[in-house]
């Protein structure tokens, strides 16, 4: 019930956050998690738009689609991550490291 | 009042964000992760968002928060509740972290941002659900065959090989 | 009419050199080796060399003068021209040349047949005729000097001709080397005339003379230098020892190039410049010349080599002309110059064809020791080779000065000159004794000469029947300059077989007054040769009999004895047959303290300053190199061009961590990279 501005900060915080948990993260399941705080933040973004900038109604169907997106993205890779496990026997991301030169 | 819980609200959903990312065990990750979720859909409704703040509730905890515990638990030999994880890089990554909230602050602070009236309409259920099937038709449409992808890769990407 | 001459000189100045250097290079391949080629060339220089003397008769012009020139070298300032000039001397110079050469060319075909190097003997003739030619006919001191060094580089090729024999490589160097000595003197001459006037050619420096631009000392300098040149082609003393060496040579050689021609080439010298001559250095060149004479007669008495009378005769008849330059009568310079050719070319073949004919028979009786030159081998010739002895005869008559031959003209003329310089100088009395003593020496072993060799028993019988006249490329020139050596032919057109007056030679010949100021004019040195000719006609007369009694009496009557004669003159004579030990002297005074100042600055030169100096460059520039060769290596190659490659190593290394295959680094590396932009572009 603020300003905008609050809100963009909010998720501003929330965006870093997100970005350092992936970029620190060893664990596979916690980068996605960080990745789901991004998301998050981008939702937090759209709606506050939608209240405070004219955009009525269409940042929440933005929202709503970006959840959406958000589930898929998590389905398919924790399928992913449970497919390195069986193999790697680890989801240690710095194992994963056969792009290394 | 009114105030207060904004405040605390928001105050709940960055501090639980920051658990996430700095825990040294997953399952508080987890946990705080579920918090997290929480402060934004109550975000949401102090954004006049309702429906969102459901969806959010209904299909990000309960859907994918529990798909990520699933993933947890089946991926690590817990044989105690304790699931250490480390982190690494630390210190660089928190720079970038810190920049890029000094830097995005600022250009939010910066910016002229178009202000029109706040938006406070009553429900919104109703509108979102005629949108979707009015204007935004066809990104509906497109999610859905989206979710059906996602839906087949998941399913063969976790598939045994016999 | 004026054209003709110098075209026809050109001719004749370059055909022999073309004979020369076909000769050179394909003469060995040419069938009979090419004389063919160079008797060719020089018979049409003969031809082109009468048609230009008969078209100088024709013309009868004494003042006729062609004169063409074209710039050698132009550097602005300085500039020399080149050229010819000819004119009557030039044309009766080039007959002379071109006659004897031919008949050199013509008797060598015979006398060195089956030479080892006979196709090279006759590429030298040409190149030496092309060289005499080349000082008859130019008009300026450089070019003069030019042919005067390249006649002296033939000479010593064609005396050097049988190198084999150490004796006559020495002889060729010997020339040389004091011809050498002279040139010095002529080219400080040359220069001092060049520093004064800034010209060379011989007009220029006429003109200059008589403006006064040089003059007094320099000019005498000049005068003396010029001579010294002379002095060293014409072999008058001191400068006279490589004559009698040249004798080494070939006959034929000796004729042209030392009775002849190349000798003349100094007193022709002296006969160009005449103008410039100032009163002391016409002193000077009358004493050398006078001295001369006398003292080279008084050596050929004792001499008994045949080449060698010959060889010192030539020496005394070429002081004979340099004393007619000194006195004044230089025209009767030349005209001895002309008779002497003949009769002495003439002389010199006889001599050739009796040597070649002892070779003859003493290689049939296999004899190898017995010296074919030496007159006490030889005796009562007469019989056995008519034409040698009739046509050599003849010409020592003229050389002997008798009456009815050309010698006694010119000789007379000669001394008539000498005695009426003593007659307005009565200081230098001296000189006419020299001239009429030369002359009764002269005549005197002359027909010693011819008595030993033709008359008289042989002095080697078993020799006798072998003796034969030689083949008639031989006795051609012989009869030929034989006949030119009679008087008649130079009085034409007047029959005075005494007397010069009114003849071709002395109506195309006149004397030019020399350009000095002060000097006596032309026409008072003819007066008073004129004065005094009949008196010197009757002194050389009266010598010349005087000398012909004494040969008969000792030589032929064999009344007086020459070995007592011999003894009772004791040292004189010893002496006289060894030539005053003059090339002995010059060796321990001269000779052997240069050589041993040359060996010391030698030592010097290649002990001290090649051994340190040099080397020590050397040795510097391969310190140096190796230095630098270090340097190269261990700094700019290790350090600089391998550091290079380290430092790329290394990077390469470090940036080598940056691909980690982790994503997340990646994602860090974009996310600060991202950042950083902001920052950039916010500031």
């Amino acid at each position: 019930m603020q300003e905008l501005n609050t809100y963009l900060f909010v998720a501003v915080i929330l965006f870093s956050l997100g970005v350092f948990g992936v970029m620190t993260r060893r664990n596979g399941i916690a980068i996605l998690m960080g990745v789901e705080l991004i998301l998050n933040a981008a939702n937090i973004n759209f709606v506050a738009f939608s209240r405070f900038g004219g955009m009525n109604l269409d940042g929440h169907i933005f929202a709503l689609l970006v959840i959406v997106l958000a589930a898929a993205e998590a389905a398919v890779a924790l399928a992913i991550i449970i497919n390195i496990y069986n193999n790697m026997n680890t989801i240690n991301v710095d194992e994963a490291s056969a792009m290394k030169e | 009042m009114a105030e207060f819980s904004f405040w605390f609200i928001i105050a709940v959903t960055v501090l639980s964000a920051a658990v996430v990312v700095l825990s040294n065990q997953l399952i508080y990750s987890a946990i705080a992760l579920l918090v997290t979720l929480f402060g934004v859909a109550g975000i949401y409704v102090f954004l006049w968002a309702d429906f969102i703040a459901g969806v959010q509730l209904l299909v990000y905890i309960g859907g994918i928060l529990v798909l990520i515990i699933f993933g947890i638990m089946l991926t690590n030999r817990i044989s105690s509740v304790r699931l250490s994880q480390t982190n690494v890089q630390q210190g660089v990554g928190g720079a970038i972290a810190i920049w890029l909230i000094i830097l995005i602050s600022l250009v939010i602070s910066k910016t002229p941002w178009y202000q029109a009236d706040a938006f406070e309409p009553a429900g919104t259920v109703a509108e979102v659900g005629t949108l979707l099937l009015t204007k935004y038709l066809l990104p509906f449409e497109a999610i859905s065959v989206l979710l059906l992808g996602a839906l087949i890769g998941a399913a063969l990407l976790s598939r045994k090989e016999n | 009419m004026d054209n003709i001459f110098i075209n026809y000189s050109l001719f004749i100045l370059f055909l022999p050199l073309a004979a020369f250097v076909i000769q050179i290079f394909f003469g060995k391949r040419l069938p009979r080796q090419g004389d063919w080629v160079s008797v060719g060339a020089i018979f049409i220089t003969l031809i082109l060399s009468i048609a230009m003397f008969v078209a100088m008769l024709l013309d009868y012009n004494p003042a006729f003068k062609q004169e063409a020139s074209f710039t050698w070298l132009d550097m602005g300032a300085f500039s020399i021209q080149l050229g010819f000039l000819v004119d009557n001397i030039t044309v009766i110079m080039l007959l002379v040349v071109a006659l004897i050469s031919t008949c050199t060319h013509v008797f060598s075909l015979k006398y060195l047949e089956g030479d080892i190097r006979y196709s090279r003997y006759f590429a030298y003739l040409g190149l030496f005729t092309f060289s005499m030619n080349g000082i008859v006919l130019s008009n300026n001191l450089i070019s003069m000097y030019m042919s005067w060094e390249l006649v002296g580089v033939s000479s010593y090729l064609l005396i050097g001709h049988w190198f084999e024999k150490d004796s006559a490589a020495n002889a060729a160097k010997k020339a040389f080397l004091t011809n050498r000595v002279g040139d010095i003197g002529f080219f400080i001459g040359i220069m001092l005339i060049y520093t004064a006037i800034g010209s060379f050619a011989f007009g220029d420096i006429f003109e200059g003379v008589a403006a006064g631009t040089l003059s007094g000392t320099t000019l005498t300098l000049a005068g003396v230098g010029l001579f010294l040149g002379a002095m060293g082609k014409s072999s008058q003393f001191p400068l006279h020892i490589w004559l009698p060496d040249a004798m080494e040579g070939p006959t034929p050689v000796s004729a042209l190039m030392h009775a002849a021609t190349m000798v003349a080439a100094g007193v022709y010298l002296a006969v160009r410049l005449f103008p410039l001559f100032t009163p002391e250095a016409l002193l000077v060149i009358a004493y050398v010349g006078g001295f001369t004479a006398l003292f080279a007669a008084t050596i050929a008495i004792t001499q008994n080599d045949i080449k060698k009378v010959l060889a010192y005769s030539t020496v005394s008849q070429l002081g004979y002309m340099i004393l007619a330059v000194g006195t004044g009568v230089y025209t009767a310079a030349f005209f001895h110059l002309l008779t002497h050719a003949m009769f002495k070319a003439n002389l010199f073949y006889g001599s050739g064809s009796v040597i070649h004919s002892m070779h003859h028979a003493l290689h049939e009786k296999h004899d190898h020791e017995t010296d074919a030159q030496d007159m006490r081998n030889m005796g009562g010739f007469k019989d056995k080779m008519p034409i040698t002895y009739w046509s050599m005869l003849v010409s020592t008559l003229a050389i002997a000065g008798v009456p009815l031959f050309s010698g006694f003209l010119s000789k007379d003329a000669i001394l008539a000159g000498s005695l009426s310089f003593a007659q307005h100088h009565p200081e230098h009395f001296l000189l006419p004794v020299f001239g009429f003593g030369a002359a009764a020496i002269t005549a005197f072993y002359m027909f010693r000469m011819m008595f030993m060799t033709f008359h008289g028993k042989p002095q080697m019988p078993e020799l006798i029947d072998d003796i034969h006249e030689s083949p008639k490329e031989m006795t051609g020139p012989l009869v030929l300059l034989g006949t030119l050596s009679v008087a008649i032919w130079y009085t034409l057109p007047h029959f005075n077989p005494i007397s010069t007056h009114g003849s071709w030679f002395t109506s195309l010949v006149q004397p030019m007054t020399a350009v000095v100021p002060g000097n006596l004019t032309a026409h008072a040195i003819e007066e008073g040769a004129h004065h005094a000719h009949n008196l010197a006609m009757g002194i050389s007369i009266g010598v010349a009999a005087l000398g012909i009694g004494l040969a008969v009496l000792m030589y032929l009557k064999k009344v007086l004895s020459a070995e007592t004669w011999g003894n009772r003159a004791g040292f004189l004579y010893d002496w006289s047959l060894n030539k005053y030990y003059f090339d002995e002297n010059y060796d321990k005074y001269l000779y052997q303290p240069t050589l041993r100042l040359a060996n010391k600055i030698a030592w010097i030169d290649w002990e001290l300053y090649d051994k340190y100096f040099i080397n020590g460059f050397g040795r510097v520039t391969d310190w140096a190199s190796r230095v630098t060769g270090k340097f190269d290596y261990e700094v700019i190659d290790q350090i600089l061009v391998d550091g290079l490659g380290r430092i790329a190593d290394n990077l390469g290394a470090m940036l080598k961590k940056v691909q980690t295959g982790k994503l997340q680094n990646y994602l860090l590396y974009v996310t600060a990279g991202v950042i950083i932009l902001m920052i950039i572009q916010s500031f």
